[in-house]
């Protein structure tokens, strides 16, 4: 400090300023994974976005396409994982799975790998991109480790096939203890369990039991149970009626793209997986669209959406408030939209321009 | 065989017809009043048997079905599953449904000149798999803490649920077939019901036939409805589809289903709710029965008569305009004929 104040008042000032900045937020690293097609360009305009934002967000770029590992087993690459170990946080754009690689899906790999057993989707209306449903404002909280995607299959006999759902207590508790500290670090009402326990009597009997079990302990936030046949129902007629939603895999697969088709489909859908070992990675859910890769025509919304989601999940409320009201002005105002929103921009203008707004709002 | 021509029974001396009536529980005794009521005054020549199913024993469940065998016709509100009971204790209305082998669900979604939905000109037919997939009840622990609960798919039933939905597709005019799956996942039982259904459709050229993913469905239906023809898929996805297809055209009170196996119909409400929460204040609507009861007269080869009630129900949907929230005065409504 001392061969500071020899310095000139500016360099004074500014350190001040960056050290105050520091203060208040570290410099944080997060894991990116640009993914596959369009995935690159919307990286980049995300970190166009941040960097105009002045996020503390440095990003470590990593690629994960699997290799075979020691064993034989497809895993991704070592560097890529301990990237995610140090980080723990991640943002990941869209990855394809080619058909005749060999190796399983790569969104799977990556489940396993980091153990990501939660999968949230908020789904919030965007004001300026019109859908037959409003005010829509919903979380669907989704079960992503076994369910109905355990993956067990047997032919029994020539004919007959046997599908296994595997439900288990733990795997049910960890997912109603999350959708219940989500609800509440969110100020959410209420969480509604979603079954078919009038069939499958012991699996979603099994799950909505450990759901009760975790209700008890938070007794402030409403807890209430709907069959899947109804949720759909009363989903298309009228969303408002829902706050947070915990399900098992399968129907949790079926609602959350049901709830993305409510506010315009997966291009404007943020989405976030939460994982053991406080391991979180955002990610956009819509394909690599490859017919439109390196055109400069993408959307970067879903993704920005996601980096938002991260923002909030690492406590830094303001910058994620900062960004958010950007993205959803520039929607609003209609005059620079790309074209799945609409309009004729590139995706460069569209970027530039929420960059404006975030640097107007200083 | 032709499957989709399921002739019904004959009637009886005078030329009446014996059909089962299975009130259940919460609004079904009431909307099937209202049937009974409007036959009456209709002069239609259909006698019920009435059979009460209470949820506990299972004797009540089997005169039923045997009253079912009898008459081999049926119309039936929902019984109600206490989900608090043993997994010993099986849904009333999936042991009829197997029972009786009424291997397919059919709906007809379409939109109501009088009803204001979010979406118009929604025409779909949905083709559900009854008997199978997720349905077959069969779970065991076998860890403490572990449930397996098994979902079964045979060549059998695909085809002939396959073979039904193109038949049906081309005995009604319709012009494409989409099999609705996640074969991407369950690549063996997804997979197989989807491969029986690519061959069915080869002996269909004049159809089209594509297939669609589960999840994406459902984002397609909530954005572009219109879009969708005839649509077959195993039973679980047809649970979600055809709540979502009833939903998007106005409701649980306005779609009419029917169950159809090779020897029996049963016909009832196509979302299946036994809707406790509404049951004897008199604000259920009575639509979904009273169509379904028009189905079953259909199938009865009562031309006339399934007409001339169906054409009353819809002057009385169109011509008071309804407003989809309003709780309506259930009675009154009947008589509007």
């Amino acid at each position: 400090m001392t061969s500071e104040r020899i310095n000139k008042p500016v360099v004074l000032g500014r350190a001040v300023t960056l050290m105050a900045a520091l203060a208040l937020f570290k410099m944080q690293t997060v894991t990116l994974i640009p993914g596959d097609g369009i995935g690159p360009e919307i990286s980049t305009a995300v970190m166009k976005i941040f960097e105009a934002a002045k996020a503390p967000i440095q990003w470590e770029e990593k690629n994960v396409t699997a290799i075979k590992g020691p064993g034989g087993k497809w895993i991704i690459p070592p560097e890529a994982k301990e990237s995610m170990d140090k980080n723990k946080i991640g943002l990941k754009g869209p990855l394809k799975t080619p058909i005749a690689a060999g190796h399983p899906s790569m969104n799977l790999l990556l489940r396993k790998t980091f153990d990501l057993y939660a999968n949230v989707r908020p789904c919030m209306s965007i004001e300026g991109y019109k859908t037959p449903y409003t005010d829509v404002d919903l979380v669907t909280i989704r079960e992503n480790t076994e369910g109905e995607y355990s993956g067990i299959e047997h032919t029994i006999v020539d004919g007959v096939v046997q599908s296994i759902k595997l439900i288990t207590e733990d795997a049910s508790r960890k997912i109603a203890e999350y959708a219940f500290e989500y609800a509440k670090n969110n100020q959410r009402a209420s969480v509604t369990a979603v079954h078919k326990a009038n069939i499958m009597r012991m699996s979603d009997g099994l799950f909505l039991r450990k759901c009760r079990q975790v209700a008890e302990n938070y007794r402030d936030i409403k807890f209430t149970e709907m069959y899947l046949d109804t949720v759909c129902l009363n989903m298309v007629q009228d969303p408002t009626q829902f706050d947070v939603l915990v399900m098992p895999n399968l129907y949790g697969d079926i609602l959350s793209d049901l709830c993305a088709g409510l506010i315009g489909g997966l291009g404007v859908t943020p989405s976030g997986n939460i994982g053991a070992n406080n391991v979180a990675i955002f990610e956009s859910v819509h394909g690599t669209a490859p017919d439109i890769a390196g055109l400069d025509l993408a959307n970067p919304t879903a993704l920005l959406l996601s980096a938002v989601m991260m923002l909030r999940h690492m406590g830094m409320h303001d910058y994620s408030k900062k960004i958010e009201t950007a993205c959803f002005n520039t929607i609003r105002d209609k005059k620079v939209l790309t074209g799945d929103l609409g309009g004729k921009s590139k995706c460069s203008e569209f970027t530039a321009e929420i960059c404006q707004r975030v640097r107007d709002m200083d | 065989r032709d499957i989709v021509l399921l002739w019904p029974p004959p009637a009886k001396y005078g030329g009446r017809h014996t059909v089962t009536l299975i009130p259940g529980d919460g609004i079904g005794p009431e909307l099937l009043n209202h049937v009974r009521e409007l036959f009456r005054f209709s002069c239609v020549p259909v006698d019920f048997e009435v059979v009460n199913v209470c949820s506990s024993t299972e004797d009540d469940i089997n005169n039923a079905i045997t009253a079912i065998r009898r008459n081999g016709v049926a119309l039936k509100g929902n019984i109600e599953t206490l989900h608090t009971l043993p997994a010993s204790h099986k849904s009333r209305n999936n042991l009829l449904r197997t029972s009786l082998d009424l291997y397919a669900n059919v709906m007809h979604c379409k939109s109501l000149p009088g009803v204001q939905t979010r979406h118009n000109n929604i025409d779909i037919m949905i083709i559900r798999e009854n008997t199978e997939g997720e349905y077959s009840s069969l779970e065991h622990e076998s860890v403490t803490g572990v449930v397996e609960c098994l979902k079964i798919i045979t060549r059998t039933n695909s085809l002939r649920i396959a073979e039904y939905a193109f038949k049906l597709a081309r005995e009604k005019g319709r012009k494409r077939v989409t099999a609705v799956h996640k074969a991407n996942i369950m690549k063996l039982g997804d997979g197989l019901f989807l491969q029986c259904c690519r061959e069915v459709a080869a002996g269909y050229p004049d159809i089209a036939f594509d297939a669609m993913i589960v999840d994406n469905t459902t984002m397609q239906l909530v954005s572009k409805p219109q879009q969708f023809d005839v649509m077959v898929m195993p039973n679980l996805y047809g649970n979600v589809v055809s709540n979502v297809c009833a939903g998007l055209v106005g409701g649980p009170g306005l779609v009419p289903g029917a169950n159809y196996g090779h020897d029996y119909a049963v016909f009832e409400t196509a979302t299946r709710n036994t809707g406790k929460s509404i049951a004897d204040r008199n604000i259920a609507n009575p639509t979904a029965m009273l169509l379904a009861s028009c189905m079953m007269l259909d199938h009865l080869k009562l031309y006339d008569y399934a007409t001339m009630i169906r054409n009353a129900v819809l002057t009385t949907m169109n011509e008071t305009r309804v407003r989809l929230n309003s709780p309506r005065r259930c009675s009154p409504h009947t008589f509007h004929n």
